[in-house]
């Protein structure tokens, strides 16, 4: 089975994407399957349902969105090898913008809308910095000048990715993207594998349920502003 | 050059005048929050002073900067890319929605207009997708795209990240909020033209001379008019894309000289594909490709009848035009404002 993650700020397009890569991929109905990663709700599995995509949902909830996709994704590649899909993709949210949900070896793809700003390529990091492949989404409504800009951004960040335009509506694009999709490698599991960046970082009295504000409320790894004197 | 060639320089050259030699690394230093340090010193000296913790955020430690950074600046090397020129683009012929094969192989050259014809929905978005993609029998219309007469390599296909083919349609808006001079130049920037002021002002006096109503350098290009916006796109593609191909859906008649637009591409050795249904646009194209039922019907080369009555056809559309800004001026049409019809 191959595995596929797929990352992207929310309403960035991925499950958009993640459709119209699938029927591009013309492989037989029921081959290829998605696991998605949310925080607390999500509606798209009644599209994966309508295109009769074996799909699963997970939600994080009050556990980091990112520590909660490394300690399930080994699971979802079991479901996906028990269910003998071909393709298996994992589609999750980056939330904090620190979020990189990328394992070493498996292609990672990286959604951003380029409506989002000029600049959002140079904000997003290591879910863009460690992507093998950046797809734009949008293009089709902003100028020609601004996808290249908007590229040129992305390139700055990650020079080495490839970038690819396509439109979440008419699928235009996605015919590349399977393309990729088909390259990528067969695996039987995903134990033992590495992350490609470390997780966010946070052990903190907020984590374990603490609501109240003020120093004396605040344990473990806590990082404080130096603001300016004045 | 490859990133390990510029490890010994980014290295040891203070990076005043790294900086100097590659502007660009002034993003590169922002982008990993490290603008705004000493100069006169080399990035090793520093990421001494560095926080190790700050520079894992970005995912590197301080040798890692500096091969990164180095990576950077291959990748963003001048060398000039065969991207930029092509001699010519080939459509070969696949099939229609229900199977007939279209017996068509059209080769179209740099300066050559082909417009694409045929009713909504007949599949003209289609054939703009293929040549996008460079499709090679492997989209639903099977057909196979050369690039220069040849099958273009899957490396380029695949990683041009859409540079062969600029695009240009009736729904792109801009919708970053700066100056229409910001914006070429922000654009003229990541073409990595060194001095861009004189690109960019031609390409404001192209945009104003396309534009039926005038403009200044200092408009926020999300204020521009329809026309003024497509205008400055056009001759943005024009002067400042490196895209030798354009695929045009639609150009609205409103605001915008569309003779001189067309003209503006063909001089910078574009290759331009317009869909359209205007006649004026059609008939303005060398070729038109005329779709039907999803597939390519037939290949219609303008004939000297239809060019000479393209010049009837654009004497209509002047005195439209002339009726239009009467009533847009507040003043009344009247029975010689149309000119007498010969019976037809």
């Amino acid at each position: 089975m191959k595995l596929i993650t797929v990352a992207g700020p929310p309403s960035s397009g991925k499950t958009s994407v993640i459709l119209k890569t699938i029927e591009a991929l013309g492989q037989p109905a029921g081959s290829v399957g998605v696991v998605k990663f949310d925080s607390l709700t999500s509606f798209d599995h009644q599209r994966y349902d309508e295109e009769q995509i074996p799909n699963q949902t997970a939600f994080a909830g009050k556990i980091c969105p990112d520590h909660f996709f490394v300690s399930n994704v080994e699971g979802a590649v079991e479901w996906g090898l028990k269910k003998g899909l071909s393709v298996l993709v994992t589609e999750s949210a980056g939330l904090c913008n620190r979020c990189s949900p990328y394992v070493n070896g498996i292609l990672s793809v990286c959604v951003i809308d380029n409506l989002s700003g000029i600049n959002t390529p140079r904000k997003i990091g290591p879910m863009l910095k460690y992507a093998d492949i950046v797809v734009v989404t949008k293009g089709d409504i902003v100028s020609q000048a601004e996808r290249e800009v908007f590229a040129f951004n992305i390139r700055e960040v990650n020079a080495s990715a490839t970038v690819l335009f396509v439109n979440g509506i008419t699928g235009q694009g996605a015919v590349m993207l399977a393309r990729h999709w088909q390259d990528a490698p067969e695996i039987q599991t995903l134990r033992d594998r590495k992350l490609r960046f470390t997780m966010p970082a946070a052990i903190c009295s907020y984590c374990t349920g603490e609501t109240r504000i003020g120093e004396i409320y605040q344990m473990g790894m806590v990082r404080r502003v130096e603001f300016d004197d004045v | 050059m490859k990133p390990i060639d510029y490890v010994a320089e980014v290295s040891s050259v203070p990076l005043g005048e790294i900086l100097r030699r590659y502007p660009l690394v002034a993003d590169y230093l922002a982008n990993i929050r490290l603008n705004g340090v000493d100069e006169t010193r080399t990035l090793p000296e520093v990421l001494e002073d560095i926080d190790e913790d700050m520079l894992e955020e970005f995912g590197l430690d301080r040798e890692e900067v500096i091969y990164h950074l180095s990576a950077f600046l291959a990748a963003f090397s001048p060398v000039k890319s065969s991207v930029d020129e092509i001699s010519s683009i080939t459509i070969l012929g696949g099939r229609d929605k229900v199977g007939r094969p279209e017996m068509v192989e059209l080769t179209v050259t740099p300066g050559e207009v082909v417009s694409i014809v045929g009713p909504t929905g007949s599949g003209k978005s289609r054939l703009l997708e293929d040549i996008e993609c460079l499709a090679q029998r492997d989209t639903p219309t099977a057909r196979q795209i050369l690039i220069s007469g040849s099958v273009p390599d899957v490396n380029k296909r695949f990683t041009s990240g859409g540079k062969l083919v600029a695009q240009l349609s009736q729904n792109m808006n801009f919708v970053v909020d700066l100056t229409v001079q910001e914006f070429l130049e922000m654009h003229a920037k990541s073409r990595m033209i060194s001095d861009s002021a004189p690109v960019v002002e031609k390409c404001f006096a192209v945009a104003n001379a396309l534009a039926g109503e005038k403009f200044t350098p200092g408009t926020k290009v999300t204020q521009l008019s329809g026309g003024q916006s497509r205008s400055l796109m056009i001759a943005d593609t024009a002067l400042l894309s490196s895209s030798p191909i354009i695929l045009i859906d639609e150009l609205e008649n409103a605001g915008l000289d569309r003779r001189e637009a067309i003209k503006l591409l063909i001089g910078n050795e574009k290759i331009v594909f317009i869909s359209t249904h205007d006649p004026l646009l059609a008939l303005r194209a060398n070729k038109r490709i005329v779709i039907r039922n999803g597939g390519i019907a037939k290949v219609i080369e303008t004939t000297a009848e239809e060019e000479q009555t393209l010049r009837k056809i654009e004497a209509i559309d002047s005195i439209l035009l002339d009726i239009r800004n009467q009533i847009r001026g507040g003043g009344f049409v009247t029975k010689d404002s149309v000119p007498e019809f010969q019976e037809r």
